[in-house]
């Protein structure tokens, strides 16, 4: 596995973040820093506020507090298409695929951010245009085959097996060339050697487009063996922070998830 | 040359060819023939956004009556001004040229209300944008009714320019457009708004812009659609262009299965030649003519094309492997 590169300036940075809902703080003063090219971890009991803070980062929701850099610069109120154009991918709990759309392209959609072609190219259909779908093309196809899915490129995305649906779905978050890829739960769902499948593709994803992963995930198997450096949750507050080995031992995340000691109470 | 390239150029050779020789046609089938291009054009540009888009719009004859008036008082209050310096009233070439520029402006203002009535109304999603556009369409036809300047409800005379080259060459158009479109890795952008806005937004889509361009390149072929109806029909009425009208696009573009060009064409075939198919079930027509839909919903809820579809299957499956095997 890659070691983290030790610059001074993290390439995302949430700076004393806090969200409310009405009266609810789903995320309250959170600090979370993912430095280039490292693979981090958050975890939380159901409901500690993991999604808010993917959809934080993302540009879903506005912290109402708090500052979120990427590269040094501020992202938060900045609309999604934009963040993701700046390098920022993700992946979502419940699978989202383009239902009506073959496997190829789910992953080409993905591809429009770096194409210079827009309604007048494909309208006229000239020799650039051609030249550029053509390459679009090959370059969808090369993804595919490296990710295993290049035999089912024109079936339709949503009759793929789950497992496949997920790989899809990270490829095509990749197919945007991020610098900061988040899952959310990739997990989710799936059964031990689907677990293991994914903990590989991961590690591979990381060590070929040496990009930085944050891994939003509920199963401490997954997160425990491939995270540097895992960030835990619990209402909406950061508890604890450090390596797996850590995080395991830290008698407050043990608390969160399973519950205080009886005598405490 | 792109494939699609060549496809339009033959389809608008055809077109002309056909145009040069239909002179001898039954006038009322030559009256069946125009209206099955001119709702080819409607339907296939209300498919951009109903179907390829995802956004529901109820509104696609509001623009089709902004395009008719438009080009309608172009080439009759500027017409008679403009003809005698490009040759006479009898030119060819002087009526001609009126009337590409009186379409092509009727599609530009079209479009400029579809810009309008976009940017407001698609922060709206699915009925409330229905809604939203039904209500443009009414305002619209209710703003026209009250122009006295164009015959108010009285309607409004124009001359007859649209023939069979025009009509069919821009229907060629519109389809070329809307499936070039289509078919590019920008164009891949609409479908994946129609599917999931929230992943579309995630895959660096913007959504918004997305919506507003479908919206204002269906709304300019709706225009185009509009002048070549008033040029056809000769006479405007606001009421032609009411709900009803609209719901009769929608309905074309849902039998041919929404996004699917193809469907879209047929159904918009099928649909005119029904309308006028049961005319001699005199008053009961529209109880044949909706009867008609719901068997045909009933039996390929997906659209026109499954039909196709199906019989492909039962082709390869039954008779095909026969064939072999003998």
């Amino acid at each position: 596995m890659s070691q983290p590169a030790t610059t001074d300036d993290p390439l995302l940075r949430l700076a004393n973040c806090s969200i409310r809902f009405g009266g609810l703080t789903a995320v309250s003063a959170l600090e979370l820093e993912v430095r280039e090219n490292e693979l981090i971890g958050l975890i939380g009991p159901n409901g500690a506020g993991k999604t808010t803070v993917f959809n934080l980062i993302t540009g879903v929701y506005r912290p109402g507090e708090g500052q979120i850099l990427f590269q040094e610069k501020p992202i938060e109120g900045i609309k999604p298409d934009q963040i993701t154009a700046k390098g920022i991918a993700r992946t979502f709990q419940n699978v989202r695929l383009f239902g009506s759309m073959s496997v190829f392209d789910n992953v080409r959609v993905a591809f429009h951010l770096h194409v210079s072609s827009g309604i007048c190219h494909a309208l006229w259909r000239g020799r650039t245009f051609l030249e550029e779908e053509k390459l679009v093309d090959a370059q969808v196809m090369e993804m595919l085959e490296i990710f295993d899915l290049g035999r089912y490129r024109n079936d339709n995305a949503k009759s793929l097996p789950y497992g496949s649906q997920r790989r899809l779905e990270i490829v095509r978050a990749l197919a945007t060339r991020p610098k900061l890829l988040l899952l959310d739960e990739p997990a989710a769902g799936m059964n031990v050697t689907e677990k293991v499948e994914l903990m590989k593709l991961i590690q591979f994803i990381q060590d070929k487009y040496r990009i930085a992963v944050l891994l939003v995930e509920h199963d401490m198997q997954v997160v425990m063996g491939i995270c540097e450096r895992i960030a835990v949750l619990d209402y909406g507050i950061k508890i604890a922070e450090g390596t797996p080995a850590e995080v395991r031992r830290n008698p407050k995340v043990i608390e969160a998830y399973l519950g205080e000691e009886p005598d405490a109470q | 040359m792109a494939r699609s390239k060549i496809v339009l150029l033959v389809a608008s050779l055809a077109s002309l060819g056909i145009s040069l020789g239909a002179g001898h046609l039954d006038p009322y089938f030559f009256d069946v023939i125009i209206g099955i291009g001119i709702n080819i054009i409607l339907a296939v540009s209300l498919n951009l956004i109903n179907g390829y888009t995802g956004q529901f719009s109820l509104g696609h004859a509001g623009f089709m009556a902004v395009g008719a008036y438009t080009a309608a008082s172009i080439t009759t209050f500027l017409g008679p001004k403009v003809l005698p310096l490009l040759g006479g009233a009898n030119s060819p070439f002087a009526t001609s040229t009126l009337f590409v520029c009186a379409l092509f402006c009727a599609g530009l203002v079209a479009a400029l209300s579809g810009l309008f009535v976009g940017v407001p109304c698609l922060r709206l999603k699915g009925d409330y944008l229905a809604i939203a556009t039904l209500g443009f369409a009414e305002i619209i036809r209710v703003v026209l009714q009250n122009m006295d300047s164009v015959g108010g409800a009285r309607g409004f005379s124009v001359p007859l320019y649209t023939n069979f080259f025009w009509t069919f060459f821009l229907a060629s158009l519109t389809t070329y457009v809307v499936v070039n479109l289509v078919h590019s890795t920008y164009g891949r952008g609409f479908l994946a708004v129609h599917d999931d806005e929230i992943a579309a937004e995630a895959m660096g889509i913007d959504t918004t812009k997305y919506k507003v361009t479908a919206f204002i390149i269906g709304s300019f072929f709706a225009g185009i659609a509009g002048g070549l109806y008033g040029h056809f029909k000769q006479f405007l009425v606001p009421e032609g262009f009411n709900f009803m009208k609209s719901i009769e696009i929608v309905v074309m573009v849902i039998l041919g299965g929404m996004g699917n060009t193809v469907g879209v064409i047929v159904a918009a075939i099928l649909l005119t030649v029904l309308t006028e198919a049961s005319r001699s079930f005199g008053d009961y027509r529209m109880i044949v003519y909706s009867l008609l839909l719901i068997i045909l919903m009933l039996t390929c809820p997906n659209g026109l094309t499954q039909i196709w579809y199906e019989a492909r299957k039962f082709w390869e499956r039954f008779i095909w492997t026969r064939i072999k095997k003998a």
